[in-house]
């Protein structure tokens, strides 16, 4: 790691006041942050951890019904305590494994948008607001590419808050060796219709499945997709699978998440 | 450098660190814990596990300035005070759950975190919290053995007879 | 385990629990980064990012000048310095021996591979020495790599090594006198099988990376390397005579607490020489830990064939030869042991468990722009025994047999057997360990949960195969003909105290095999003495007796032997003393429990009596014997051992992902004697593992520009614990070997080279259940690749 400045403010403000250095970085759980360190792929003059921030912990339910979680909430205390939205738990407990979920944060996952990450499907497919301290930005305008979001430099998300479904599934295709998505497919219906959020797979992140929604909106059921299929461009071709097979496991999965949906 | 207290294995130790510092390297180069190791750069390994605050936490994904005033628990403090290995130490020693023992520090801190949510899980429920732990010696077949029998499961029909 | 030998309680035999497993699992164990040497600086390399280039220039200054930097090193530091040697010089087809090229510790004008290490920077921290190490100023002009090893051999492809004639290291044939008959028995065979087929290339991955800790005692010039070493004397050996000219009386190697090998730490590594060259330049100790990164292109690789194999039967199935062309990737350059694998490990084990009477073996080893390739568990046995097994498969299908039935009809089942392959097997039985397979391995039941699978939607299918090894490496005579430039016997010095308890110093080293638990008990049944009375010593040149180390299932075989021999000293000289006190003749002495009595009397002196007498020699035979009771022997084995067994596997596959599961997994293995049978279980059941890893999991990828696409764990799929099922295993099945004094065969390898075939078989199995016309995939067997396979 290259030499930085650390910080661990206590609130949201003074979080936001450090961020303001120049190269500053926020520091979330800090799962992929710190192996990115490590390989020396990032110089921050300045690291200011968020895990000291209190009020971005914890997970409620707003009055308007919504589930919110903080920002700084880990995958294990989603996976523990969003019992309200249950595919939204078992994918927090399907992330990495138990001493990541103990350390990565959900505000963490959206920051940066990994393009094989879990929770943004999550946040694409319940349209969340993701919420920071400046602003309200829904899902549907927060995914940007892989790797690139609505937020700007210095803004941190405070808390994600979700409509919970009629019902959802996720289900996840593991590539072999990180164990991040090669496909992962979250499926979520609500009264006015269903949404598709994919990652794992294409070169542009996570994206809704459009046709597949609208089918699904129509009949939920896994035969309605039966003849639908992700083009192959576009997808993302690696040593672990062609752009061909990662368009294919885009249909099984979406299958098994609408068969599996509670 | 910056000033770091925690308390480690019961005890509290402080040090001086850089920001860069991780929890392991202040754990093995500092205090002089060497029980806990660091098999690689990804976070995929598991060698270097330790609890913070009763949670497994991988301490080379962990700044040890993040761990200030926080309660850290290592290898080095499983076994009690006269030496006498704990159950699960004794049941990877049983049912020889370890080769090289590099893993093992790392294996023995995941199964007691496991114990401590899953007080009896099965195999699969073993083998699914492993994700973060490789081991390259044992093909796993008698860590996964050792975790039930220390569970106080009967291990007895596994295979192998 | 057989119930018969887990009731014994102590000695050979007897499951007795490892007492090394105190220190690992209380944090206190003694790893090569866990010491520290007062006054240490840090290295750091800066390493080729390039596959192939020539080095214009390179500018220390800047880095020079860093913070806390003592010194940066480049090739030009190393130019009166050895390269690092290669300890096997294979001699081709046409009688010409290998082409060899130098093996520089710091590169000198060119690059050969992503990883090659250009310059060192030592600092007084690890992230100083990194930091200086960014700041090197290097231009490297970027040449064409050569990563495919047959575009490699092409006229006109870019060289590797411009000294050299071309990118072939050796063109070998074996036998080549049989290659006309062979020929011959093709063009007359009823029926030819041929598989095309890759061996992956794998890494090691042992979970402690490779470290180094160069020392240097100015007052009495004396270089101390502690190293994460399966073999310190070998160290000593090649680093002190061939790189930097240190005298072995003033080179102390030791290898402590060593977190795995699997083979990838026999080697001589360019960062253990620098260490050593680096400590005594500056009167400083320097280490060096690898990270996993840096392991990935630093580590030598393994495996990496492709091979065409050829089976020909006769009408009645029976194999009647088999011939194979084999093209061996050595990487850049030849690593410690690399030319012996794809030949002398590889070809001479193509008889495997059958009765072909012709063979003939064609290996053509190639360099090319890649991290160097060596012996990695099984070492040439997994290799012959993949392509062996899987074409017997094919045939199999082709020919529309049962593939047990068709072993069977062509097992070896007399011995000694001489293989037309140069290697005599002293002992085995196959169809008692096929029987037995089938009998742990509930095959008769496959059927059922064949159809169990069917109903949940999955296709499950059955892989059974054979293997032998040769292990117990290996005669010094027989090897050193054959282009070994070391002996390959072992030592160890059994020093008694007055007391009676033991230490053994032992050439063997262990890194998870246990010795310090099993090597006591074979002489404490020797003796008839607790185990507990016996300690081993090993991993330190200042205090064992020159020896080889451990790889190639040796240990027990060899080291074991040699302790034996040392022990038999020891006995000998005991019951002369021990006759001196009771006034007897040592003929009549007899020692049993850990008591020498004299024959038809009931006179008897306990151990401890006879081993006081010798360091208090009042009452002694001075005058024919000299006080003491210490020994060494030094153990050659006469022959290889051959352990074999037969294995199944039993996969489901999803055909909609191509996800392949192993449902359960069998090995019935005949290694001989057994001295514990609970670590001859562990050692199976991980090299099992390996195998299932190799076959479903792991493989390390270059792209045509000779980047490393696999270079960390997050693109190497290492096996994790639910990719693996419980192992049925079973080593009741014992044909002592012939010809070592404890009848062992080894059983470090076994797992690794039985597994990998057994799994593609399954999985072919599976597919062709569900009307898929698929011969063969090639390992990894990914999803992608099943699922691809599947769509035809």
């Amino acid at each position: 790691m290259y030499e930085f400045e650390f910080a661990r403010p206590a609130t949201v403000a003074d979080a936001v006041q450090a961020l303001t250095a120049e190269e500053a970085q926020a520091l979330g759980g800090g799962q992929t942050l710190i192996p990115t360190l490590k390989q020396r792929l990032a110089s921050p003059s300045v690291l200011v951890s968020l895990s000291g921030i209190a009020e971005i912990k914890g997970i409620c339910q707003t009055d308007e019904g919504l589930l919110a979680i903080g920002g700084g909430t880990t995958h294990a205390e989603v996976a523990e305590g969003a019992g309200a939205y249950p595919a939204l738990a078992a994918l927090a407990g399907q992330i990495g494994d138990p001493a990541v979920r103990n350390r990565g944060t959900i505000g963490g996952s959206l920051a940066n948008n990994d393009p094989a990450a879990c929770y943004p499907a999550a946040a694409l497919a319940s349209n969340a607001v993701i919420v920071t301290h400046a602003r309200e930005i829904a899902a549907d305008d927060y995914f940007q590419g892989m790797f690139t979001t609505a937020l700007e430099e210095g803004e941190i998300i405070t808390e994600v808050r979700f409509a919970v479904p009629e019902a959802a599934n996720y289900q996840k295709f593991l590539q072999p060796a990180s164990r991040f998505a090669m496909v992962g497919v979250f499926v979520a219906k609500y009264f006015d219709g269903v949404r598709v959020a994919v990652t794992g797979a294409s070169e542009e992140g996570v994206f809704r499945w459009r046709e597949a929604e609208a089918a699904l909106s129509a009949n939920f059921s896994p035969d309605a997709i039966a003849g639908l299929s992700v083009a192959q461009e576009g997808m993302i071709g690696d040593i672990h699978g062609t752009k061909a097979y990662r368009a294919h496991l885009v249909g099984v999965m979406t299958k098994r998440a609408v068969s599996a949906a509670r | 450098m910056t000033k770091v207290t925690m308390t480690v294995n019961g005890r509290p130790m402080s040090g001086e660190v850089e920001g860069r510092t991780l929890l392991v390297s202040f754990l093995r180069d500092t205090l002089g814990l060497t029980g806990t190791h660091v098999g690689c750069d990804t976070s995929q390994c598991g060698a270097c596990v330790v609890h913070v605050d009763g949670k497994a936490v991988k301490a080379c994904t962990m700044l040890a300035l993040e761990a200030e005033g926080a309660e850290v628990a290592t290898i080095e403090g499983q076994a009690a005070a006269d030496g006498t290995l704990n159950a699960i130490q004794a049941a990877f020693q049983e049912h020889h759950g370890l080769q090289c023992g590099f893993c093992t520090p790392g294996m023995v801190m995941s199964a007691a975190a496991l114990l401590k949510e899953n007080p009896k899980p099965t195999e699969t429920e073993i083998r699914h919290y492993l994700e973060g732990n490789l081991c390259r010696c044992t093909g796993y077949h008698n860590i996964v053995k050792a975790i039930m029998a220390a569970s106080g499961q009967d291990v007895s029909s596994i295979a192998a007879e | 385990m057989p119930k018969d030998i887990d009731a014994k309680e102590s000695g050979i035999g007897a499951a007795t629990k490892r007492r090394e497993d105190i220190r690992f699992l209380t944090g206190t164990g003694n790893y090569t980064d866990d010491i520290n040497v007062n006054g240490q600086a840090y290295v750091a390399f800066l390493r080729s990012d390039v596959a192939h280039g020539r080095i214009t220039s390179i500018d220390t200054a800047a880095a020079s000048a860093m913070p806390g930097v003592l010194r940066v090193f480049t090739g030009a530091d190393f130019e009166g310095v050895g390269g690092l040697p290669c300890g096997w010089q294979v001699t081709d087809r046409h009688g010409q021996v290998m082409q060899e090229p130098g093996h520089p510790v710091l590169a000198q004008g060119k690059v050969r591979h992503v990883g090659d290490p250009i310059a060192a920077v030592v600092a007084e921290t690890a992230e100083q020495a990194r930091d200086a190490a960014e700041a090197i100023d290097l231009e490297i002009e970027e040449l064409p790599a050569v990563i495919d090893m047959k575009a490699a051999l092409q006229d006109g492809a870019p060289k590797v090594h411009d000294d050299l004639t071309s990118n072939l290291c050796y063109d070998w044939g074996f036998v080549e006198e049989n290659k006309d008959a062979v020929a011959k028995a093709f063009d007359a065979a009823a029926h030819v099988t041929t598989l095309e087929l890759v061996n992956n290339r794998l890494v090691a991955n042992p979970m402690e990376p490779r470290v180094a800790v160069g020392d240097f005692n100015r007052a009495t010039g004396e270089s101390t390397l502690y190293t994460t070493s399966q073999n310190p004397h070998v160290i000593r050996l090649l680093m002190g005579a061939f790189v930097l000219g240190i005298p072995e009386h003033k080179l102390r190697v030791v290898a402590p607490d060593v977190g795995g090998g699997f083979g990838s730490k026999i080697f001589h590594y360019a960062e253990e020489a620098f260490c050593t060259f680096a400590a005594k330049a500056l009167n400083r100790a320097v280490k060096w830990t690898s990270t996993r990164s840096e392991a990935f292109m630093s580590d030598a690789h393994g495996r990496d064939h492709v091979t065409k194999i050829e089976l020909a039967l006769d009408g009645d199935n029976n194999f009647t030869a088999l011939r194979t062309e084999t093209y061996a990737n050595m990487g850049a350059y030849l690593s410690t042991f690399a030319p012996s694998v794809p030949t002398w490990l590889h070809g001479t084990l193509m008889a495997g468990n059958y009765r072909t009477p012709l063979i003939y073996v064609n290996v053509k080893a190639v360099f090319t722009n890649t991290v160097p390739v060596d012996a990695y568990r099984g070492a040439g046995r997994p290799e012959a025994t993949f392509q062996l097994e899987r074409v017997i498969d094919k045939a199999a299908r082709e020919l529309g047999v049962d593939p047990i039935a068709l072993r069977r009809q062509n097992f070896i089942t007399e011995f000694p057997y001489a293989t037309p392959v140069a290697v005599e097997y002293d002992t085995g039985d196959y169809v008692a360990t096929m029987d037995k397979l089938e009998e742990i391995a509930d095959l008769a039941g496959f059927a059922a949960r064949r159809a169990e699978s069917e109903k949940a939607g999955k296709l499950r299918g059955l892989g059974v195969n054979c293997y032998i090894e040769a292990c117990g490496i290996a005669p010094s005579n027989l090897v050193g003909q054959l282009g070994a430039r070391a002996g390959l016997y072992e030592s160890a010095t059994v020093r008694v105290n007055a007391t009676g308890g033991i230490v053994v110093m032992t050439g063997s080293h262990s890194h998870g095999q246990g010795h310090e638990t099993s090597f006591p008990q074979v002489i404490a049944e020797m003796i008839g003495i607790p185990e507990h009375m016996v300690e081993i010593e090993h991993g330190d040149t200042a205090n064992t007796p020159m020896g080889m180390g451990t790889y190639g299932s040796r240990s027990l075989a060899v080291g074991g032997s040699a302790m034996v021999k040392a022990t038999e000293k020891i006995i000998a000289k005991a019951k002369k003393i021990a006759a001196h006190l009771m006034e007897a003749s040592d003929a009549d002495i007899e020692l049993k429990d850990g008591k020498f009595s004299v024959a038809g009397t009931d006179k008897s002196v306990a151990w401890g009596d006879v081993t006081l007498a010798a360091y208090v020699p009042h009452n002694y035979p001075l005058e024919e014997i000299e006080p003491g009771l210490e020994e060494t022997a030094f153990y050659d084995p006469s022959n290889f051992t051959y352990p074999a067994g037969a294995y199944a596997c039993e996969v489901e596959v999803d055909p909609e992902t191509g996800k392949v599961t192993i449902e359960r997994f069998a090995a019935a293995d005949d290694f001989g004697n057994i001295v514990n049978p609970m670590i001859v279980d562990g050692q199976v059941h991980g090299g099992i593992g390996q195998g299932i890893g190799q076959a479903l999991l792991e493989g390390c990828v270059y792209d045509e520009n000779g980047q490393l696409l696999s270079a960390s764990f997050m693109d190497y799929a290492m096996p994790r614990a639910d990719d693996l099922p419980f192992y049925q295993v079973d080593h009741s099945c014992q044909t002592p070997c012939t010809h070592n004094p404890l009848g062992v065969k080894g059983c470090g390898e076994a797992g690794a080279i039985g597994s990998p075939p057994a799994v593609v078989n399954a999985v072919v199995d599976a597919l062709r259940s569900g009307g898929k016309d698929v011969m063969h995939i090639d390992m990894p067997l990914t999803p992608a690749r099943v699922w691809a396979a599947m769509q035809g």
